[in-house]
């Protein structure tokens, strides 16, 4: 009996938060790989009485999209030039990317590895004869000038269970448990109250007691990843959880900067990752490590035909390249698909047969070829094992052995986010260096303004996934620029020495805003016997299904295969409009429901950026992630430049504009 | 495949400050009903597997349960971590078992070094801890 509606979690929330109040220099918003990047690197370079504060929603040592684990560091350049790097990162995102943060990431990135593999990390490595050894096994560090088990020209394969826990490790040592926040959810990022433009805190709340947390700062960096269940994802029961992206990253790096005026970029980027299906293990090892091929459902091996050699050729320079870039293999895919070639096929049993029928052709016995074997099935599901345990649980229960028959794989639904192969994210800073473009005009047309990886907002700071405009950062990488946020962070400290942050708003006047859902909750509650109905109030599960629903049907997700148009965005924008509206009136009886509440109001802002740029790029800059009927072709001449859009926090008023996009690498060759 | 949580096993920390499970899930779904003193998944659909609450949990309590919108039954992955390597048991739905063990760690828990008291060179420029002589690009556009 559910008589008198009663808060579902084990945590109610009450009307009247505790308050907290913290005062201190820097502020770390997040808790993944960049942050952790962050924390270990700001001690370095900080002086002594510095206080920085790290707030996470969950606990370091599992938090972030790393906290699975990881099969492979996607971001190592090692014997590589950092110009192909930057020339890989470009081609693959059809062009429009920041070629100083790329090639600037690309500079710093080994070290990152190198300090992994130094606190714990197994990193696979090739032995004397070109064998493959995993991560315990003595061996030459990276440092020490070891080799790397390489998979394609930029991966590296680890025994990565662990790789957050031990990355979590120095972090939480170099900055001290005591300066650690953890379980505290940032809502929103607050601007000074008498200098424009300029960060002085944040406002989040305690998801284990009823405690609100206003934080005072000098300077701040925000990077709690991309944005996850914002499109209908094509599991919808309990299968939602699991998505490709993690599940609980809400768009809230976007939004709470988006809200204090920081400039996005390239928020029409999007990543809808071919992965095998349901399960959502990942692909990379499979096609770069064990050769396998993608069949259609005719048995065709398409991907070499003269047809799609042909398609490619539309998108030049971009589709001449060795390496297709991720989007257009989608788009070849879809295109299968849509003409009823599917399902498609990941060809596991033909590539390790492959490598079992060239044991024997080379001479060995039944006995090596058999040991061979173990190891090679070994690896075959350490992949899923490490990073998505989920897909090995699929493969169990649908008892498929990869060595006997092939598994499915198809195109998600959309993610954002700008550390994997997409590139949405905010617009920052690129390093103090003569190699990179001076610009007249505002920041949001710039390409540098005194403090790497700062956004246009003063003060305010991002990494990974926050970052647009240049992907392929992956985990190493945004290790990396969580690094260089620390220095920078330290040196923004010590030019603004007297600045004193002071809020608009009082404590009270924040914890009430942070505290609505609750005091709507109480409110209301028994105006209904239900639950989750209600005329007064929306609970967020059902708000989150209403915006999944919105932006699969008229933003281009798979209910469409991807296709959307000017038309249909703008019916996409009038119910964004009436679910930001509505995202005040969500109601939350406990924590966990606040949480939610508060994770879906990041996701409809982060969402409308998305349809808003779409609709303005009238081009399909993306095929294979988006289409726009209207404009259905990539259209170099009028649209290689980015597009940058900027809320403005006094008048409410979004504005998008063109931006200049510099190529600072060689386009001659252009690979 | 969302985590749930065999009764029997469960002594919900037997109270402590930190419910395992609850301290570890990094998407808030695990909690503790301090009644019953068992621990259990509240947002089955919102669950990853990314198998942090049965990989910490100290008595074996949480296990996984295919997706019940698209795992046929009766299969299971199950993991034992040490402190160096991890052994996983896969049961496929037909009765099949595989099991595979793989090293997580080279180095002791605690023991990775955050380089206490080491400091880095000058502010003004673009090294990091460790770095020196940054490249710059050649082969300009």
């Amino acid at each position: 009996m559910a008589l008198p509606n009663k808060p579902k979690g084990e945590l109610a929330a009450v009307i009247t938060p505790e308050i907290a109040e913290h005062e201190c220099d820097v502020l770390i918003v997040g808790g993944g790989m960049a942050a952790c990047g962050t924390a270990f690197e700001i001690s370095k370079w900080a002086p002594e009485g510095l206080k920085v504060i790290l707030v996470d929603k969950a606990s370091l040592e599992r938090s972030g999209a790393v906290a699975q684990g990881l099969s492979a560091i996607n971001t190592y350049i090692g014997e590589n030039a950092i110009e192909d790097y930057v020339k890989m990162v470009r081609n693959d995102l059809m062009g429009v990317v920041r070629e100083d943060l790329i090639y600037d990431l690309g500079r710093h990135v080994d070290e990152s590895v190198k300090l992994f593999e130094e606190w714990g990390l197994p990193i696979w490595k090739k032995d004397e004869h070109g064998h493959n050894l995993d991560g315990a096994k003595p061996a030459k560090t990276l440092r020490e000038g070891g080799t790397p088990v390489r998979t394609g020209k930029w991966q590296i394969m680890i025994n990565g269970e662990s790789y957050k826990c031990i990355v979590a490790e120095p972090a939480k040592k170099a900055l001290g448990e005591e300066n650690i926040h953890e379980r505290v959810f940032i809502v929103k990022m607050l601007l000074d109250k008498n200098k424009e433009n300029t960060i002085a805190g944040a406002v989040g709340f305690s998801t284990r007691e009823n405690k609100v947390h206003v934080y005072k700062c000098k300077t701040a960096m925000v990077a709690c990843g991309g944005a996850v269940n914002i499109f209908r994802p094509r599991s919808t029961g309990e299968g939602k959880g699991r998505a490709w992206y993690p599940v609980w990253n809400a768009g809230s790096t976007y939004t709470m900067c988006a809200q204090v005026g920081a400039t996005l970029t390239m928020m029409e980027n999007r990543f809808t990752p071919a992965r095998f299906k349901d399960g959502y293990g990942p692909v990379g090892a499979w096609f770069l490590l064990f050769k396998a091929k993608v069949q259609n459902g005719l048995g065709e091996f398409y991907a070499n035909s003269p047809d799609v050699k042909e398609e490619l050729g539309k998108y030049m320079p971009y589709g001449g390249s060795p390496v297709t870039p991720t989007c257009l293999r989608n788009h070849l895919m879809i295109n299968e698909l849509k003409a009823g070639r599917g399902p498609i096929y990941m060809a596991t049993e033909v590539a390790l047969n492959a490598f079992l029928d060239d044991m024997r052709a080379a001479g060995n016995d039944e006995k090596s070829v058999k040991k061979f074997w173990k190891h090679l099935e070994s690896e075959a599901w350490e992949d899923f094992l490490d990073m998505s345990v989920g897909q090995a649980g699929l493969w169990a229960g649908m008892n498929i052995e990869p060595e006997k028959v092939g598994s499915e794989i198809m195109p998600t639904e959309p993610y954002m986010l700008g550390s994997h192969s997409g590139c949405c994210g905010i617009w920052t800073s690129g390093p103090e260096e003569d190699w990179v473009p001076a610009i007249d005009g505002p920041r949001s047309h710039q390409y540098k303004w005194g403090y790497n990886r700062m956004t246009t907002v003063n003060g305010l700071f991002t990494a990974g996934d926050g970052v647009g405009a240049s992907g392929h950062k992956f985990s190493s990488g945004s290790h990396a620029e969580g690094r260089i946020c620390a220095k920078q962070m330290v040196k923004y400290c010590r030019d603004n020495a007297d600045f004193q942050p002071e809020l608009a708003q009082t404590a009270q006047e924040l914890a009430d805003e942070v505290y609505a859902p609750v005091k709507l909750y109480h409110e209301f509650k028994d105006a209904s016997t239900a639950a989750d109905v209600n005329p007064h109030y929306v609970k967020p599960a059902g708000l989150m299904m209403r915006l999944m629903k919105a932006t699969d049907e008229y933003g281009g997700g798979v209910a469409t295969y991807y296709m959307t148009s000017g038309k249909l965005l703008n019916i996409c924008l009038d119910l964004l409009q009436m679910m930001r509206e509505d995202a005040e009136k969500m109601a939350a009886g406990d924590l966990h429901e606040l949480l939610r509440a508060w994770e879906n109001y990041h996701r409809i802002w982060c969402v409308e950026t998305h349809i808003r740029h779409i609709e303005f790029r009238k081009e399909s800059r993306y095929p294979g992630f988006y289409y726009r009927s209207d404009f259905p072709s990539c259209d170099d001449e009028n649209w290689k430049v980015f597009v940058n859009s900027t809320f403005d926090p006094k008048t409410k008023e979004w504005k998008c504009e063109k931006v200049d996009c510099v190529n600072i690498v060689e386009t001659e060759p252009w690979i | 495949m969302p985590s749930y949580v065999e009764p029997a096993k469960c002594d919900g920390c037997k109270g402590g400050d930190k419910t395992a499970c609850m301290y570890i899930c990094p998407n808030d779904l695990m909690v503790l009903n301090v009644q019953e003193m068992k621990a259990y998944n509240q947002e089955p659909d919102a669950c990853w597997e990314c198998y942090s609450c049965v990989k910490i949990c100290p008595q074996g309590a949480i296990f996984v349960r295919g997706y019940d919108d698209f795992v046929p039954m009766g299969g299971q992955v199950h993991p034992m971590r040490s402190s160096d390597s991890i052994m996983w048991t896969v049961k496929f739905r037909n009765g099949q078992m595989k099991r595979f063990k793989f090293p997580i760690r080279t180095t002791a828990e605690g023991a990775a070094n955050e380089y206490p008291g080491e400091r880095g060179a000058n502010l003004d420029d673009e090294c990091l801890l460790l770095e020196s002589n940054l490249p710059t690009p050649a082969k300009l556009a």
